[in-house]
Protein backbone atom coordinates (compact mmCIF):
# COMPACT_ATOMS: atom_id res chain seq x y z
CA UNK A 1 0.00 0.00 0.00
CA UNK A 2 1.67 3.39 -0.90
CA UNK A 3 2.52 5.88 2.29
CA UNK A 4 2.96 9.13 1.87
CA UNK A 5 6.73 10.31 3.80
CA UNK A 6 5.79 12.43 6.27
CA UNK A 7 8.53 15.18 6.32
CA UNK A 8 9.61 16.92 9.67
CA UNK A 9 7.93 19.99 10.66
CA UNK A 10 10.23 22.74 9.76
CA UNK A 11 9.41 26.30 10.35
CA UNK A 12 11.28 28.99 8.34
CA UNK A 13 13.83 29.52 11.18
CA UNK A 14 15.05 26.12 10.71
CA UNK A 15 14.89 26.26 6.84
CA UNK A 16 16.75 29.08 6.72
CA UNK A 17 19.97 26.99 7.66
CA UNK A 18 21.95 29.77 9.36
CA UNK A 19 20.88 29.72 12.52
CA UNK A 20 20.64 26.06 12.74
CA UNK A 21 24.08 25.54 12.02
CA UNK A 22 25.47 27.77 15.02
CA UNK A 23 23.39 26.20 17.24
CA UNK A 24 25.13 23.01 16.23
CA UNK A 25 28.39 24.48 16.07
CA UNK A 26 27.64 25.53 19.87
CA UNK A 27 27.31 21.51 20.29
CA UNK A 28 30.81 20.99 18.74
CA UNK A 29 32.77 23.71 20.31
CA UNK A 30 30.80 22.70 23.69
CA UNK A 31 32.68 19.63 23.19
CA UNK A 32 35.72 20.66 22.03
CA UNK A 33 36.33 22.80 25.03
CA UNK A 34 34.89 20.33 27.84
CA UNK A 35 37.55 17.78 26.23
CA UNK A 36 40.35 20.53 26.55
CA UNK A 37 40.36 21.91 29.40
CA UNK A 38 37.73 19.97 31.47
CA UNK A 39 36.54 16.70 31.82
CA UNK A 40 37.01 14.16 29.65
CA UNK A 41 33.98 12.90 27.56
CA UNK A 42 36.22 10.48 25.88
CA UNK A 43 35.54 6.58 26.36
CA UNK A 44 38.56 5.55 24.82
CA UNK A 45 41.07 2.68 26.47
CA UNK A 46 44.61 3.07 25.81
CA UNK A 47 45.16 -0.46 25.68
CA UNK A 48 48.38 -1.53 25.90
CA UNK A 49 48.22 0.15 29.27
CA UNK A 50 44.89 -0.06 30.21
CA UNK A 51 42.92 -3.36 29.88
CA UNK A 52 39.08 -3.87 30.09
CA UNK A 53 38.78 -6.66 33.01
CA UNK A 54 37.21 -9.71 30.98
CA UNK A 55 33.93 -10.98 32.86
CA UNK A 56 34.63 -14.34 34.80
CA UNK A 57 32.99 -16.64 32.96
CA UNK A 58 34.93 -15.14 29.60
CA UNK A 59 35.76 -18.08 27.39
CA UNK A 60 39.84 -17.97 27.01
CA UNK A 61 42.44 -19.93 25.91
CA UNK A 62 41.98 -23.81 26.83
CA UNK A 63 43.98 -25.43 29.74
CA UNK A 64 44.03 -29.02 31.13
CA UNK A 65 43.54 -29.43 34.82
CA UNK A 66 45.93 -31.14 36.71
CA UNK A 67 45.93 -34.07 39.50
CA UNK A 68 47.11 -33.56 43.19
CA UNK A 69 50.28 -35.20 41.47
CA UNK A 70 50.69 -33.31 38.21
CA UNK A 71 48.64 -36.33 36.10
CA UNK A 72 46.92 -34.70 33.89
CA UNK A 73 42.90 -35.24 35.00
CA UNK A 74 41.76 -36.31 31.21
CA UNK A 75 40.76 -40.10 31.31
CA UNK A 76 41.33 -39.85 27.75
CA UNK A 77 37.44 -40.53 26.81
CA UNK A 78 36.71 -38.69 23.63
CA UNK A 79 33.74 -36.65 25.15
CA UNK A 80 35.07 -33.59 24.29
CA UNK A 81 36.80 -34.41 21.04
CA UNK A 82 33.19 -35.94 19.99
CA UNK A 83 31.31 -32.47 20.62
CA UNK A 84 33.60 -30.46 19.32
CA UNK A 85 32.03 -28.55 16.70
CA UNK A 86 34.97 -27.44 14.81
CA UNK A 87 36.70 -30.85 15.66
CA UNK A 88 40.39 -29.13 16.54
CA UNK A 89 40.82 -31.16 19.42
CA UNK A 90 42.79 -34.65 18.90
CA UNK A 91 43.23 -37.19 21.24
CA UNK A 92 45.68 -40.40 21.68
CA UNK A 93 44.47 -42.66 24.13
CA UNK A 94 47.02 -44.77 26.48
CA UNK A 95 46.46 -47.14 29.07
CA UNK A 96 48.37 -46.87 32.24
CA UNK A 97 50.23 -50.58 33.19
CA UNK A 98 48.69 -52.31 36.11
CA UNK A 99 51.54 -51.42 38.32
CA UNK A 100 51.11 -47.75 37.94
CA UNK A 101 49.75 -45.69 41.20
CA UNK A 102 47.39 -44.35 38.97
CA UNK A 103 46.25 -47.99 37.44
CA UNK A 104 43.03 -47.37 38.57
CA UNK A 105 41.93 -44.58 36.28
CA UNK A 106 42.64 -46.76 33.69
CA UNK A 107 43.27 -44.39 30.58
CA UNK A 108 45.08 -41.16 29.90
CA UNK A 109 45.88 -38.91 26.88
CA UNK A 110 49.09 -39.75 25.46
CA UNK A 111 48.81 -36.92 23.05
CA UNK A 112 46.13 -33.84 23.31
CA UNK A 113 46.17 -31.63 20.61
CA UNK A 114 43.92 -28.68 20.57
CA UNK A 115 44.19 -26.29 16.89
CA UNK A 116 43.63 -22.97 18.40
CA UNK A 117 43.03 -21.58 15.12
CA UNK A 118 40.09 -23.75 14.25
CA UNK A 119 39.04 -23.44 17.68
CA UNK A 120 35.60 -21.48 18.00
CA UNK A 121 35.35 -21.07 21.36
CA UNK A 122 32.34 -22.27 22.21
CA UNK A 123 32.62 -23.70 25.33
CA UNK A 124 31.09 -27.47 24.48
CA UNK A 125 34.41 -29.15 25.36
CA UNK A 126 34.13 -27.75 28.79
CA UNK A 127 30.39 -28.45 28.93
CA UNK A 128 31.10 -32.27 27.86
CA UNK A 129 33.90 -32.83 29.60
CA UNK A 130 33.09 -35.49 32.48
CA UNK A 131 36.10 -35.12 34.73
CA UNK A 132 36.33 -30.98 34.86
CA UNK A 133 39.63 -32.08 33.05
CA UNK A 134 39.62 -29.14 30.12
CA UNK A 135 38.78 -25.67 31.10
CA UNK A 136 38.37 -22.04 29.51
CA UNK A 137 38.91 -19.86 32.83
CA UNK A 138 42.45 -18.96 32.02
CA UNK A 139 41.15 -15.17 30.42
CA UNK A 140 43.90 -15.63 27.97
CA UNK A 141 43.64 -15.14 24.21
CA UNK A 142 45.79 -17.30 21.71
CA UNK A 143 49.29 -15.44 21.64
CA UNK A 144 50.78 -14.20 18.25
CA UNK A 145 52.80 -16.64 16.66
CA UNK A 146 55.00 -16.36 13.51
CA UNK A 147 53.37 -19.58 11.66
CA UNK A 148 50.18 -21.42 11.66
CA UNK A 149 51.49 -24.86 13.44
CA UNK A 150 52.68 -23.01 16.71
CA UNK A 151 48.70 -22.78 17.00
CA UNK A 152 48.55 -26.03 17.43
CA UNK A 153 48.89 -26.72 21.59
CA UNK A 154 49.99 -30.21 22.46
CA UNK A 155 49.84 -32.06 25.98
CA UNK A 156 51.92 -30.17 27.86
CA UNK A 157 51.70 -27.18 27.20
CA UNK A 158 47.89 -27.02 27.80
CA UNK A 159 48.71 -28.90 31.32
CA UNK A 160 50.84 -25.91 31.93
CA UNK A 161 48.61 -23.02 31.76
CA UNK A 162 47.03 -21.83 35.09
CA UNK A 163 43.60 -19.79 35.50
CA UNK A 164 43.40 -16.63 35.94
CA UNK A 165 44.09 -17.54 39.65
CA UNK A 166 47.45 -19.09 38.88
CA UNK A 167 45.95 -22.20 39.72
CA UNK A 168 46.56 -25.37 37.66
CA UNK A 169 44.65 -27.95 39.60
CA UNK A 170 40.36 -28.20 38.84
CA UNK A 171 39.10 -25.06 40.30
CA UNK A 172 35.50 -27.02 41.09
CA UNK A 173 36.08 -28.70 44.48
CA UNK A 174 33.04 -31.59 43.85
CA UNK A 175 35.22 -32.70 40.93
CA UNK A 176 37.85 -33.84 43.23
CA UNK B 1 65.10 48.12 -7.69
CA UNK B 2 67.87 48.23 -5.57
CA UNK B 3 69.78 45.51 -3.90
CA UNK B 4 67.80 45.52 -0.91
CA UNK B 5 64.36 44.92 -2.31
CA UNK B 6 65.38 42.34 -4.08
CA UNK B 7 67.23 40.64 -1.15
CA UNK B 8 64.16 41.59 0.84
CA UNK B 9 61.64 40.05 -1.46
CA UNK B 10 63.46 36.76 -1.53
CA UNK B 11 63.83 36.58 2.13
CA UNK B 12 60.05 37.53 2.11
CA UNK B 13 59.37 34.72 -0.15
CA UNK B 14 61.15 32.38 1.72
CA UNK B 15 59.93 33.59 5.34
CA UNK B 16 56.04 33.12 3.81
CA UNK B 17 56.65 29.71 2.16
CA UNK B 18 57.89 28.58 5.75
CA UNK B 19 55.08 29.93 7.23
CA UNK B 20 52.47 28.18 4.64
CA UNK B 21 54.35 24.92 4.82
CA UNK B 22 54.66 24.57 8.76
CA UNK B 23 50.85 25.76 8.60
CA UNK B 24 50.19 23.09 6.38
CA UNK B 25 51.66 20.63 8.43
CA UNK B 26 50.35 21.85 11.52
CA UNK B 27 46.88 21.71 10.10
CA UNK B 28 47.53 17.76 9.72
CA UNK B 29 48.02 17.71 13.40
CA UNK B 30 44.73 20.41 14.20
CA UNK B 31 42.67 17.69 11.45
CA UNK B 32 43.84 14.90 13.68
CA UNK B 33 43.75 15.51 17.53
CA UNK B 34 41.08 18.86 17.64
CA UNK B 35 38.46 16.81 15.41
CA UNK B 36 38.97 13.85 17.89
CA UNK B 37 38.62 16.91 20.78
CA UNK B 38 35.47 17.43 18.87
CA UNK B 39 33.85 14.47 18.56
CA UNK B 40 35.20 12.72 22.34
CA UNK B 41 37.77 10.69 20.87
CA UNK B 42 41.49 10.68 22.21
CA UNK B 43 43.37 11.34 18.84
CA UNK B 44 46.90 10.71 17.53
CA UNK B 45 49.21 10.56 20.96
CA UNK B 46 51.58 7.42 20.47
CA UNK B 47 54.53 8.63 17.90
CA UNK B 48 57.04 9.75 20.70
CA UNK B 49 60.80 10.96 20.64
CA UNK B 50 61.80 9.53 23.71
CA UNK B 51 59.59 10.68 26.31
CA UNK B 52 58.06 13.59 24.65
CA UNK B 53 54.95 13.61 23.43
CA UNK B 54 53.81 16.78 22.67
CA UNK B 55 50.29 16.14 22.35
CA UNK B 56 50.40 13.70 19.06
CA UNK B 57 52.52 16.68 17.45
CA UNK B 58 55.27 14.22 16.65
CA UNK B 59 53.12 12.29 14.62
CA UNK B 60 53.65 15.35 11.61
CA UNK B 61 57.18 14.20 11.22
CA UNK B 62 55.95 10.52 11.47
CA UNK B 63 53.13 11.20 8.89
CA UNK B 64 56.29 12.88 6.36
CA UNK B 65 58.46 10.35 6.75
CA UNK B 66 55.84 7.84 6.18
CA UNK B 67 54.91 9.92 2.76
CA UNK B 68 58.24 10.45 1.81
CA UNK B 69 59.43 6.16 1.63
CA UNK B 70 56.10 4.84 0.64
CA UNK B 71 55.78 3.42 -2.68
CA UNK B 72 54.73 5.93 -5.32
CA UNK B 73 52.25 4.17 -7.64
CA UNK B 74 50.97 4.63 -10.99
CA UNK B 75 48.29 3.04 -12.66
CA UNK B 76 49.26 1.04 -15.26
CA UNK B 77 46.95 2.88 -18.38
CA UNK B 78 46.99 5.94 -16.17
CA UNK B 79 48.59 8.85 -18.29
CA UNK B 80 52.18 8.85 -17.02
CA UNK B 81 53.01 12.61 -17.52
CA UNK B 82 49.41 13.79 -16.70
CA UNK B 83 49.82 12.14 -13.51
CA UNK B 84 52.42 13.55 -12.55
CA UNK B 85 51.56 17.11 -13.55
CA UNK B 86 48.47 16.87 -11.61
CA UNK B 87 49.47 17.34 -8.01
CA UNK B 88 51.42 20.06 -9.19
CA UNK B 89 49.03 22.00 -10.61
CA UNK B 90 46.79 21.80 -7.52
CA UNK B 91 49.92 22.51 -5.09
CA UNK B 92 50.78 25.88 -6.62
CA UNK B 93 47.96 27.78 -6.62
CA UNK B 94 47.15 27.16 -3.08
CA UNK B 95 51.12 28.57 -2.57
CA UNK B 96 50.97 31.24 -5.01
CA UNK B 97 47.82 32.98 -3.68
CA UNK B 98 49.83 34.18 -0.65
CA UNK B 99 51.95 36.35 -2.89
CA UNK B 100 49.72 38.93 -2.83
CA UNK B 101 48.42 38.61 0.71
CA UNK B 102 50.15 41.33 3.36
CA UNK B 103 50.75 40.01 6.73
CA UNK B 104 51.06 43.22 8.20
CA UNK B 105 52.07 47.27 7.12
CA UNK B 106 55.61 48.33 5.98
CA UNK B 107 58.65 47.34 8.19
CA UNK B 108 61.47 50.03 8.37
CA UNK B 109 64.36 48.12 9.17
CA UNK B 110 66.00 51.97 10.26
CA UNK B 111 63.69 53.00 12.80
CA UNK B 112 62.18 49.98 15.11
CA UNK B 113 62.88 51.29 18.29
CA UNK B 114 61.17 55.06 16.73
CA UNK B 115 57.62 56.19 17.30
CA UNK B 116 56.40 55.93 13.35
CA UNK B 117 54.38 59.05 13.15
CA UNK B 118 53.73 58.43 9.28
CA UNK B 119 51.18 56.09 9.12
CA UNK B 120 50.72 51.99 8.28
CA UNK B 121 51.78 52.00 4.93
CA UNK B 122 54.72 54.69 3.90
CA UNK B 123 58.12 54.25 1.89
CA UNK B 124 61.73 54.68 3.06
CA UNK B 125 65.46 52.98 1.81
CA UNK B 126 65.28 50.53 4.69
CA UNK B 127 61.32 50.38 4.54
CA UNK B 128 59.91 46.94 3.42
CA UNK B 129 55.73 45.60 2.96
CA UNK B 130 55.12 42.59 4.31
CA UNK B 131 53.87 41.66 1.40
CA UNK B 132 55.45 39.61 -1.06
CA UNK B 133 54.24 41.02 -4.43
CA UNK B 134 51.87 45.06 -4.40
CA UNK B 135 50.25 44.54 -7.80
CA UNK B 136 47.22 46.54 -8.59
CA UNK B 137 44.91 44.08 -9.45
CA UNK B 138 45.86 41.93 -6.29
CA UNK B 139 41.96 41.08 -5.81
CA UNK B 140 41.49 39.68 -9.56
CA UNK B 141 45.21 37.97 -9.18
CA UNK B 142 43.56 35.63 -5.83
CA UNK B 143 40.45 34.81 -7.59
CA UNK B 144 42.49 34.31 -11.00
CA UNK B 145 44.68 32.29 -8.75
CA UNK B 146 41.78 29.95 -7.03
CA UNK B 147 40.11 29.59 -10.69
CA UNK B 148 43.31 27.58 -11.62
CA UNK B 149 42.77 24.92 -8.66
CA UNK B 150 40.25 22.97 -10.43
CA UNK B 151 42.89 21.83 -13.34
CA UNK B 152 44.96 19.84 -11.25
CA UNK B 153 41.21 18.32 -9.81
CA UNK B 154 40.12 17.28 -13.33
CA UNK B 155 43.33 16.30 -14.38
CA UNK B 156 44.10 14.12 -11.62
CA UNK B 157 40.99 12.35 -12.38
CA UNK B 158 41.11 11.98 -16.02
CA UNK B 159 44.75 10.89 -16.18
CA UNK B 160 44.22 8.39 -13.06
CA UNK B 161 42.24 6.06 -15.78
CA UNK B 162 39.57 5.13 -12.57
CA UNK B 163 36.26 5.56 -12.69
CA UNK B 164 35.95 6.61 -9.05
CA UNK B 165 38.37 9.20 -9.88
CA UNK B 166 37.27 10.37 -13.11
CA UNK B 167 33.26 10.84 -11.04
CA UNK B 168 35.37 12.74 -8.48
CA UNK B 169 37.45 15.28 -10.78
CA UNK B 170 33.79 15.59 -12.67
CA UNK B 171 31.96 16.65 -9.29
CA UNK B 172 35.26 18.79 -8.24
CA UNK B 173 34.61 20.62 -11.91
CA UNK B 174 31.25 21.42 -11.78
CA UNK B 175 31.26 22.09 -7.97
CA UNK B 176 34.19 24.69 -8.23
CA UNK B 177 32.98 26.49 -10.92
CA UNK B 178 29.78 26.19 -9.78
CA UNK B 179 30.88 28.44 -6.57
CA UNK B 180 33.57 30.16 -8.12
CA UNK B 181 30.75 32.38 -9.17
CA UNK B 182 29.60 33.21 -5.98
CA UNK B 183 33.29 33.41 -4.64
CA UNK B 184 33.75 36.66 -6.72
CA UNK B 185 30.06 37.86 -6.78
CA UNK B 186 30.67 38.16 -2.66
CA UNK B 187 33.93 40.50 -3.21
CA UNK B 188 32.00 42.79 -5.28
CA UNK B 189 30.29 44.33 -2.47
CA UNK B 190 33.73 44.56 -0.71
CA UNK B 191 35.40 46.50 -3.89
CA UNK B 192 32.90 48.96 -3.80
CA UNK B 193 33.18 49.54 -0.10
CA UNK B 194 37.24 49.73 -0.29
CA UNK B 195 37.03 51.27 -3.29
CA UNK B 196 39.82 49.65 -4.42
CA UNK B 197 41.75 46.19 -5.54
CA UNK B 198 44.81 46.75 -3.97
CA UNK B 199 44.53 44.28 -1.09
CA UNK B 200 47.32 46.70 1.65
CA UNK B 201 44.85 49.41 0.33
CA UNK B 202 41.96 47.66 1.21
CA UNK B 203 43.33 46.16 4.68
CA UNK B 204 44.20 50.04 5.31
CA UNK B 205 40.73 51.26 4.75
CA UNK B 206 39.54 48.55 7.62
CA UNK B 207 42.48 49.93 9.38
CA UNK B 208 41.05 53.32 8.99
CA UNK B 209 37.31 53.10 9.03
CA UNK B 210 35.72 49.36 10.53
CA UNK B 211 36.23 45.37 9.76
CA UNK B 212 34.90 44.33 6.16
CA UNK B 213 32.41 42.04 8.41
CA UNK B 214 30.94 45.06 9.71
CA UNK B 215 29.76 46.59 6.70
CA UNK B 216 29.54 43.58 4.36
CA UNK B 217 28.10 41.22 6.98
CA UNK B 218 26.27 38.98 3.82
CA UNK B 219 29.60 38.94 1.86
CA UNK B 220 31.27 37.41 4.79
CA UNK B 221 29.08 34.44 4.94
CA UNK B 222 28.77 34.39 1.41
CA UNK B 223 32.66 34.16 0.87
CA UNK B 224 33.21 31.54 3.65
CA UNK B 225 30.17 29.16 1.98
CA UNK B 226 31.62 29.83 -1.24
CA UNK B 227 35.49 29.19 -0.06
CA UNK B 228 34.37 25.87 1.90
CA UNK B 229 32.90 24.74 -1.27
CA UNK B 230 35.84 25.77 -3.60
CA UNK B 231 38.32 24.15 -1.17
CA UNK B 232 36.22 20.80 -1.31
CA UNK B 233 35.47 20.13 2.63
CA UNK B 234 32.70 18.97 4.28
CA UNK B 235 29.63 19.62 3.84
CA UNK B 236 30.73 20.02 0.26
CA UNK B 237 33.36 17.36 -0.14
CA UNK B 238 31.28 15.20 -2.51
CA UNK B 239 34.62 15.52 -5.39
CA UNK B 240 36.17 12.93 -2.48
CA UNK B 241 32.88 11.40 -1.07
CA UNK B 242 34.86 8.22 0.70
CA UNK B 243 31.46 6.49 1.44
CA UNK B 244 30.29 6.59 -1.99
CA UNK B 245 33.59 7.17 -4.71
CA UNK B 246 36.65 6.07 -2.44
CA UNK B 247 38.48 8.99 -2.41
CA UNK B 248 37.61 10.85 -5.44
CA UNK B 249 40.35 12.22 -8.17
CA UNK B 250 42.93 11.51 -5.87
CA UNK B 251 42.40 7.89 -5.35
CA UNK B 252 45.34 6.16 -7.24
CA UNK B 253 47.56 8.77 -6.03
CA UNK B 254 49.99 7.40 -3.36
CA UNK B 255 53.54 8.71 -1.10
CA UNK B 256 54.30 12.07 -1.99
CA UNK B 257 51.86 12.76 -4.69
CA UNK B 258 48.91 12.39 -2.43
CA UNK B 259 50.72 14.28 0.05
CA UNK B 260 50.69 17.08 -2.64
CA UNK B 261 46.50 17.06 -2.89
CA UNK B 262 46.31 16.02 0.97
CA UNK B 263 48.44 18.74 2.02
CA UNK B 264 47.16 21.48 -0.50
CA UNK B 265 43.57 20.53 0.44
CA UNK B 266 44.89 21.43 3.92
CA UNK B 267 46.82 24.46 3.41
CA UNK B 268 43.60 25.98 1.38
CA UNK B 269 41.78 26.18 4.37
CA UNK B 270 44.48 28.27 5.54
CA UNK B 271 44.61 30.20 2.38
CA UNK B 272 40.44 30.65 2.86
CA UNK B 273 40.93 31.82 6.64
CA UNK B 274 43.99 34.43 5.29
CA UNK B 275 41.77 35.98 2.61
CA UNK B 276 38.41 36.04 4.95
CA UNK B 277 41.07 38.07 7.74
CA UNK B 278 42.05 39.92 4.80
CA UNK B 279 38.51 40.86 3.51
CA UNK B 280 36.65 40.67 6.52
CA UNK B 281 38.62 40.96 9.57
CA UNK B 282 40.63 43.88 9.32
CA UNK B 283 44.11 41.59 8.18
CA UNK B 284 46.99 43.05 10.31
CA UNK B 285 44.52 45.47 11.82
CA UNK B 286 44.61 45.13 15.83
CA UNK B 287 41.71 47.35 17.37
CA UNK B 288 42.84 50.77 18.96
CA UNK B 289 46.27 50.11 17.58
CA UNK B 290 48.25 52.64 15.52
CA UNK B 291 51.08 53.32 13.78
CA UNK B 292 52.18 55.18 16.31
CA UNK B 293 51.26 53.47 19.54
CA UNK B 294 48.04 52.53 21.40
CA UNK B 295 44.81 55.20 20.74
CA UNK B 296 42.24 54.32 23.64
CA UNK B 297 39.33 56.40 22.07
CA UNK B 298 36.10 56.02 24.17
CA UNK B 299 33.18 58.06 24.14
CA UNK B 300 32.50 60.66 27.16
CA UNK B 301 36.60 60.01 28.00
CA UNK B 302 39.62 61.95 27.10
CA UNK B 303 42.09 60.10 24.28
CA UNK B 304 44.01 58.32 26.19
CA UNK B 305 48.04 57.71 23.54
CA UNK B 306 50.58 55.30 24.35
CA UNK B 307 53.51 55.38 22.02
CA UNK B 308 55.12 52.26 21.47
CA UNK B 309 57.93 52.02 18.97
CA UNK B 310 57.66 50.82 15.06
CA UNK B 311 58.80 47.08 16.08
CA UNK B 312 56.87 46.32 18.97
CA UNK B 313 53.75 47.91 16.92
CA UNK B 314 54.46 45.64 13.67
CA UNK B 315 55.08 42.63 15.90
CA UNK B 316 51.56 43.07 17.62
CA UNK B 317 50.11 43.56 14.37
CA UNK B 318 51.87 40.60 13.13
CA UNK B 319 50.47 38.33 15.73
CA UNK B 320 46.97 39.86 15.95
CA UNK B 321 47.25 39.05 11.88
CA UNK B 322 48.05 34.72 13.35
CA UNK B 323 45.17 35.06 15.78
CA UNK B 324 42.52 36.04 13.26
CA UNK B 325 43.70 33.49 10.68
CA UNK B 326 43.86 30.73 13.82
CA UNK B 327 40.41 31.73 14.94
CA UNK B 328 39.44 31.17 11.22
CA UNK B 329 41.16 27.76 10.49
CA UNK B 330 38.95 26.72 13.96
CA UNK B 331 35.80 27.72 12.53
CA UNK B 332 36.22 25.84 9.58
CA UNK B 333 37.57 22.79 11.65
CA UNK B 334 34.21 23.12 13.54
CA UNK B 335 32.22 23.55 10.41
CA UNK B 336 33.54 20.50 8.91
CA UNK B 337 32.75 18.39 11.95
CA UNK B 338 29.40 19.72 12.47
CA UNK B 339 27.44 19.48 9.53
CA UNK B 340 26.60 16.14 7.22
CA UNK B 341 27.45 16.54 3.55
CA UNK B 342 25.00 17.95 1.10
CA UNK B 343 23.64 15.71 -1.56
CA UNK B 344 24.46 16.74 -4.99
CA UNK B 345 21.38 18.44 -5.72
CA UNK B 346 20.97 20.44 -2.51
CA UNK B 347 24.59 21.51 -3.66
CA UNK B 348 23.67 22.97 -6.87
CA UNK B 349 20.77 24.07 -5.63
CA UNK B 350 22.59 25.77 -3.07
CA UNK B 351 25.17 27.29 -5.28
CA UNK B 352 23.37 28.26 -8.31
CA UNK B 353 19.71 29.70 -6.39
CA UNK B 354 20.58 30.58 -2.95
CA UNK B 355 24.08 31.99 -2.98
CA UNK B 356 23.99 33.26 -6.38
CA UNK B 357 20.69 35.74 -5.69
CA UNK B 358 22.44 36.86 -2.57
CA UNK B 359 25.42 37.73 -3.58
CA UNK B 360 24.06 39.60 -6.33
CA UNK B 361 21.70 41.39 -4.32
CA UNK B 362 24.52 41.80 -1.85
CA UNK B 363 25.98 44.24 -4.87
CA UNK B 364 23.01 45.75 -5.95
CA UNK B 365 21.97 46.67 -2.12
CA UNK B 366 25.85 47.84 -1.76
CA UNK B 367 25.54 50.30 -4.77
CA UNK B 368 22.31 51.42 -4.02
CA UNK B 369 23.49 52.56 -0.03
CA UNK B 370 26.93 53.52 -1.29
CA UNK B 371 25.08 56.01 -3.93
CA UNK B 372 23.01 57.12 -1.42
CA UNK B 373 25.38 58.41 1.12
CA UNK B 374 27.47 60.12 -1.66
Amino acid sequence: MPYVVRRPDRNLWEQSYVPETVRGLGVTLRHFFRNVFGRRDTVTLLYPEQRRPYPPRFRGLHRLTQRDDGAPRCTACLCCQTACPAECIHIVAGEYPPEHPLAHVEKYPVEFWIDELRCVSCGLCVEACPCDAIRMDTGLHPRPVEARPHLIYERNLLLSISDTAGNVHTANPRKK
Amino acid sequence: MNAFFVWMTVAKIVAFVLFILTGGALMVWVERRLSAMMQDRVGPHRANLGRFRLWGLIHILADGLKMMVKEDFIPRRADRLLHALAPILAFFPVVVTFAVVPFGPTLDFAHLGAVNHEGPLFSGPWATTLQVATIDVGLLFVLAIAGTGVVGAVLAGAASDNRFSLLGSLRAASQMISYEVTLGASLVGCILVFGTLRIEQMVLWQHQHVWGILVQPLAFLLFLVAGIAESKRVPFDLPEGESEIVAGYFLEYSGMKFAMFFLGELMEIVVLAILLTVFFLGGWDVPFLFADGLHVDLPFLDTWVWNWPHGVVVLVQLLGFTVKVGAMVFLQMALRWTLPRFRYDQLMDLGWKVLLPLSLGNIAVTAVVLAALR
